[in-house]
């Protein structure tokens, strides 16, 4: 009895809790469920802003519905004139001076968190065997794709950025194009994707994204930057610093070849030799930025998401191949008539194309 | 010429607005071009709500939802926002302030046909190959790179209009520092006046910066100019700064006038002066100061530092407090007062707790490091458009129910008024306070389309159905428009009873010469100041009876104007290179301007004289309905 009654609690807590998680978004994307340490520190000031703010509401409330209540004209009489009042110069100070200590109030903590998230200074730095003491992710963004180059690491995947949890990770961020902008909701803050300069900034990721009900954080592209900006999404892989150097030295061991009989004909197909694929497509993990013209697909089967939108598996693959422009309008992919000499691919080739981008995978 | 009313076709009609040089003629015209563009942008937001409406819909492709989104704001800011209230100013203040007119009729006529040819050139965009489509900001780096002329319509258009609007503003200046009646000072001009005088100074210091950008891009675009090009040392962030050097004063420059319309209706529906006359007139002049000094916080996330983020932060948390000042003087003024709730005091009433909100939220996205999470996202659209809507567009319902006796002679009807009022009020905050929380949870802005797993469906449908309110309220806006000009009931000088300015002690509408004699003004409230001693004659006047010097119309401001519209089609598609018929056209059209400005300056034309005779005649009630 004792029990049931406790599991009836819990219930009701899990059940309160969900509804308030509703109501804040989905963990994923929401910055009201910060998973990162610049989210939180800008959930704070969210926080402390709304407070003050909403002391303001509250006197501005109270004066309004009372001034409106007590001085209708119904209640006062028809001819009345009010004696007509020039004004106050000790309210007018009043109304002056609190709202500068509002102000002064929100004000301390804004300058100090600006300087403070713009803080590079241990991004440089080298540890004493040489390697860098912190993580640093080249970010080049794209019409409609994003790249992440790891210089140190000597690495390269797109579409889904890994990174380790607990460390700050730099970001240098630069468009190739026009102008975008990287932003994760649930990490921190956006920042630009300037076409003309590089834009640095660190997130800090405290959540594994394994715990997520999706698996991964969700990205986005949050400046208008064509057609398919709504589109432009990418997602966050977070792993423990363990499993992140396990995934680093994966990314950059050789690609096998296929061994599946499909696959090795997808391969073929993908080459060269075939539709030439390769030639924007890299299969390789290991390599620069702002190089290939197309996504890096080193990691393709492990993502959440074909092309960032769509779900994960062979159908939406052999989807996409056929047709990028239906599902990411003005996108710059080949459609398949340019790359094989003007016919469509079959559904065999299709096939075949699915089940070799599945099979480029760096985690077990 | 005769002031004798004569009852005219409806052609002979069409030729005198056309030709007007009047205030009150060109407020019209104003009203009814800036209400059909409203009614434009409105269509286009139902637009965007219907495709927003559910996760995935397919209403909009992605490229349409991107020029509806663009033409939208351009069309609601530039296209009907400001001539909305331009109508206001152009209709009250020269009453206000007892004037005949304005300082420069011409220029007042000018202004209206730029704007006007602006703004059809603009949206002809949408027949001759797609509407632009790079955000009503048109950053450069995607206006660069966008496709076809919509661009180019943007740039030219803004252009022409932008002219139009500096030209408005110059003249609005010039008419409140040297023609306000005698006794008029500046700390008794009705802070209507107050706020369209701040409001012109703004345009006059605001618009030069757009047009500069404008100015880049068209050369960028038309003529191989490389202002924005990276590849060729161009830099795409000087527009971002050009236009919001522009772009922060001009909400000012919207908002200032839609305070001055609620200090006019607080104070008349309260029966009482104004609450601090004098903070209100100086935090107008502060707020319109500082206006210039905050642009770069539409720009903390483009990198532009620490330093430069802070103190920008900073800067744009201090207009809070003059905005403040505002908030509370209004409540002190119904506090004590003999408060009516008619329609334009419902939406005056109606605008204080939307406009805190907006200006709360203001405030957070002033705190930088909170702006990286909320800016371009739906935070950003809500709050905007709780300044916008719940300061601009109440105001602008708010004056069109206060000054329509003024403008045509009839009182809109109070019970469809009120409809209106609860539709588009209840409609706005289910439409815009859920978008708060919609940025909150990760929603960008500007998106035509989003997934199911992004937890943001019901939020959307919430807003969408919001929207469907508003556009009733609207559309019963309407009728009640119809259906008050069918009936056409005349009302006297002041139908609302209450009215406390010079404008209330003319007849509704006023004669084309506003003021047979030019009144004396004896302090604040002048007209309440006469009825309060029971002044039977309405007004003390300043000089006695005599010959009135007015201007002639003329037809050359739309020639100007119309001259500018074909320059612009040349222009445009010059850049083709295979139209041959591109260069002579971008000629004669300049020809056309140029020339016509030519016959202006040579022609004298000095106008004509209403007798005393006339004026007597009128008084007795021959002409009252403000025609020639």
């Amino acid at each position: 009895m004792k029990k049931g009654l406790k599991n009836w609690r819990l219930f009701a807590l899990l059940t309160a809790l969900l509804v308030f998680l509703s109501g804040c978004g989905r963990e994923e994307i929401s910055t009201l469920l910060p998973a990162g340490e610049v989210a939180s520190d800008q959930f704070n000031m969210l926080i402390l802003s709304s407070a003050v703010m909403a002391f303001v509401i509250l006197v501005v409330t109270i004066i309004y519905v009372l001034a409106i209540v007590k001085f209708r004209r119904s209640k006062i009489g028809e001819d009345v004139i009010p004696e007509q009042v020039e004004g106050s110069a000790k309210l007018e100070f009043l109304w002056t001076a609190i709202p500068i200590v509002l102000i002064l109030i929100i004000a301390v903590p804004t300058v100090y968190s600006t300087f403070d998230l713009a803080d590079t200074s241990t991004m440089d730095v080298a540890a004493e065997d040489g390697s860098m003491t912190n993580l640093t992710v080249n970010v080049n963004a794209m019409l409609y794709w994003w790249e992440f180059e790891y210089p140190e690491q000597g690495i390269v995947t797109s579409q889904e950025l890994v990174v380790p949890t607990g460390e700050r990770v730099y970001f240098n961020l630069l468009a190739a194009d026009v102008k975008h902008s990287f932003w994760i909701p649930s990490i921190g803050g956006k920042l630009d994707a300037n076409p003309e300069n590089v834009n640095t900034f660190y997130l800090t990721f405290d959540k594994e994204s394994s715990e997520l009900e999706d698996g991964v954080f969700y990205g986005k592209c949050a400046e208008l930057c064509g057609p398919s900006h709504a589109l432009m999404d990418f997602k966050v892989k977070t792993l423990s610093p363990e499993d992140f150097d396990q995934w680093v030295a994966a990314m950059q061991e050789e690609t096998p070849p296929a061994e599946e009989t499909l696959a090795q004909e997808g391969e073929q197909l993908f080459g060269a030799d075939g539709a030439g694929c390769i030639a924007c497509h890299a299969t390789s993990g290991v390599g620069k930025g702002g190089v290939m013209q197309g996504p890096n697909v080193a990691t393709f089967g492990d993502r959440n998401r074909v092309a960032g939108i769509l779900e994960h598996n062979e159908e939406e693959v052999k989807n996409w191949i056929s047709d990028p422009q239906k599902y990411k309008p003005g996108n710059l992919m080949p459609s398949p008539k340019a790359l094989n000499d003007g016919k469509d691919f079959t559904e065999q080739e299709l096939d075949a194309l699915a089940a070799y981008l599945m099979s480029l995978s760096v985690e077990e | 010429m005769s002031s004798i009313a004569q009852k005219k076709g409806f052609g002979a009609t069409v030729w005198d607005y056309m030709t007007t040089v009047d205030h009150k003629k060109i407020a019209i015209l104003y009203f009814i071009s800036g209400g059909l563009f409203f009614v434009i942008g409105g269509i286009e937001a139902m637009m965007i709500r219907i495709q927003l409406m559910k996760a995935g819909n397919d209403f909009l492709s992605a490229g349409l939802y991107n020029e509806i989104i663009t033409m939208h704001g351009t069309t609601m800011i530039f296209l009907a926002s400001m001539p909305l209230l331009l109508a206001f100013m152009n209709a009250v203040m020269p009453l206000q302030i007892g004037a005949r007119d304005v300082a420069f009729p011409f220029l007042n006529s000018l202004g209206f046909w730029l704007f006007f040819f602006g703004g059809i050139f603009l949206n002809l965009s949408w027949f001759l190959g797609g509407a632009p489509d790079a955000g009503w900001t048109n950053y450069a780096s995607l206006a660069m790179a966008s496709e076809g002329h919509g661009i180019d319509f943007y740039t030219l258009g803004l252009t022409i209009s932008g002219f139009g609007t500096l030209i408005a503003g110059i003249n609005f200046l010039v008419t409140i520092i040297n023609m306000r009646a005698p006794g008029m000072t500046y700390m008794r001009m009705p802070l209507f006046t107050w706020t369209t005088f701040v409001a012109s100074a703004l345009i006059l210091l605001a618009f030069p910066p757009l047009t500069i950008g404008l100015f880049f891009m068209v050369f960028d675009r038309l003529f191989g100019a490389n202002f924005f090009d990276v590849a060729m040392g161009g830099n795409t962030i000087i527009w971002e700064h050009l236009f919001w050097i522009f772009g922060h004063p001009e909400v000012y420059i919207l908002i200032l006038p839609a305070f001055g319309i609620f200090s006019e209706i607080f104070a008349i529906f309260s029966r009482k002066r104004l609450f601090g006359y004098t903070a209100l007139v100086f935090a107008t002049i502060l707020i319109g100061f500082y206006g210039f000094m905050v642009w770069a916080h539409h720009m903390f996330t483009v990198g532009l530092g620490p330093t430069a983020n802070a103190v920008f932060a900073l800067a744009t948390m201090i207009i809070a407090v003059p905005t403040g000042v505002k908030i509370f003087n209004w409540l002190l003024t119904i506090w004590g007062g003999s408060i009516s709730f008619t329609t334009p005091m419902l939406y005056a009433i109606a605008f204080i707790p939307s406009f805190v909100a907006g200006g709360v939220t203001g405030v957070m996205q002033a705190m930088a490091p909170l702006d990286y999470q909320l800016h371009d996202s739906y935070f950003i659209v809500a709050h905007f458009h709780y300044v916008i809507v719940g300061g601009v567009v109440l105001a602008i319902l708010a004056g069109t129910h206060l000054y329509w006796p003024k403008m045509f002679g009839t009182m809109l009807n109070e019970k469809l008024g009120k409809v209106t009022f609860w539709f588009f009020l209840i409609g706005f905050h289910l439409t815009f306070f859920i978008q708060h929380f919609l940025g909150l949870m990760g929603m960008p802005r500007r998106v035509y389309t989003f997934g199911t797993d992004q937890g943001w469906d019901a939020y959307n449908l919430i807003s969408s159905v919001g929207a469907l309110f508003m556009a009733i309220g609207v559309i019963v806006l309407v009728i009640n428009v119809i259906l008050t000009t069918i009936k056409n009931e005349r009302v006297g000088n002041d139908p609302w009873g209450d009215g406390r300015t010079l404008e209330w002690a003319i007849p509704s509408p006023p004669p084309f010469y506003n003021f047979a004699q030019t009144p004396l003004v004896r302090g604040l409230d002048s007209y309440w100041i006469e009825k309060m001693e029971g002044n039977k004659e309405g007004m003390v006047y300043a000089e006695p009876l005599g010959d009135i010097h007015m201007p002639n119309g003329s037809f050359i401001p739309v020639v100007i104007s119309f001259g500018m519209f074909v320059a612009s089609f040349g222009a445009l598609y010059h850049m083709d290179g295979d139209k041959a018929w591109a260069l002579p056209v971008l000629i004669i059209g300049l020809a056309i301007t140029f020339g016509s400005m030519l016959v202006r300056s040579l022609k004298d034309d000095l106008g004509f004289h209403i007798t005393k005779e006339e004026l007597l005649r009128d008084a007795k009630g021959g002409n009252k309905d403000g025609s020639k």
